[in-house]
């Protein structure tokens, strides 16, 4: 049977907590194997999805924490990310990219989480929102840092 | 943690930025240095990103604010300088339309001079 590192961390809904959630994110995709720039993409998904949990699915409630969970194994690195919100839905975000959108200042965050990940499943559940992001390991691209 | 100095060149204000434009300290930092600007009546503005590390979804969204409120003011704001990481996120989210970047600090000061910016029009 194939073996899968599991690794939990649960965090506070506050800034900080986010470059907390980067850079254990970084650690784990460098031990994954993943090059510099897929790890600082990877990272930068993680990033933008604590950052929707701890502002938007939390709304900084000092009571309610964020859990991000992650699963290496040989074909994959999965990290899902847990808040303890009232629920987050991504229907309601506009396009980023259409051009009525370009000069908008926020919702940016979930379009890079899907432009930098192979998968990304956001799951409503009756205790907040959980966002489960894939990269494939055999996928990576070259190296563009 | 963002690091910004400005400079005068003629009638443009060089900003040098360095560090991270993130959620929070940097985004902020860049938010008010723009309106300091602004309130001196300084609006022809060039961010020089040379030495920006890293800028997240928040740090996208405040220099897209910077752009509308210079031209709000009927100045106008270019980029200067974009690493491979930042010219790449700018590809991705189209804001690359939307800004002029440029590559040669006396050309894009020289670029303020000609007539009719690029990019999309701002309401005012």
């Amino acid at each position: 049977m194939a073996m899968v590192q599991h690794q939990a961390i649960v965090l506070d809904s506050r800034i900080e907590s986010v470059e907390e959630a980067e850079a254990a994110t970084e650690r784990v995709a460098e031990r994954a194997g993943f090059d510099e720039g897929e790890r600082h993409r990877i990272a930068m998904a993680v990033r933008e999805i604590t950052v929707n949990a701890v502002m938007h699915g939390n709304a900084y409630d000092r009571g309610k924490k964020v859990t991000i969970e992650f699963d290496l194994s040989p074909g994959e690195l999965v990290v899902s990310i847990r808040d303890e919100g009232s629920g987050f839905d991504t229907t309601g975000v506009a396009d980023p990219l259409a051009p009525e959108n370009l000069l908008r200042q926020s919702g940016r965050g979930i379009f890079l989480a899907r432009a930098f990940m192979d998968e990304v499943e956001v799951q409503p559940t009756s205790s907040g929102t959980s966002v489960r992001l894939t990269k494939h390991r055999q996928a990576q691209a070259p190296s563009r840092s | 943690m963002i690091k910004a100095t400005c400079r005068r060149i003629d009638t443009v204000t060089v900003v040098d930025l360095g560090g991270r434009i993130t959620l929070g300290d940097g985004s902020t930092t860049l938010r008010d240095m723009v309106r300091n600007l602004l309130s001196q009546g300084e609006n022809r503005i060039l961010l020089n990103l040379g030495e920006v590390s890293y800028i997240d979804s928040s740090g996208l969204g405040e220099l897209v604010n910077a752009f509308t409120q210079v031209r709000r003011s009927g100045g106008d704001l270019k980029l200067l300088n974009l690493t491979r990481k930042v010219h790449d996120l700018l590809q991705i989210t189209k804001l690359y339309t939307v800004f002029d970047v440029q590559d040669d600090e006396a050309r894009a000061i020289a670029a303020f001079g000609q007539a009719g910016a690029p990019g999309p029009q701002v309401a005012h």
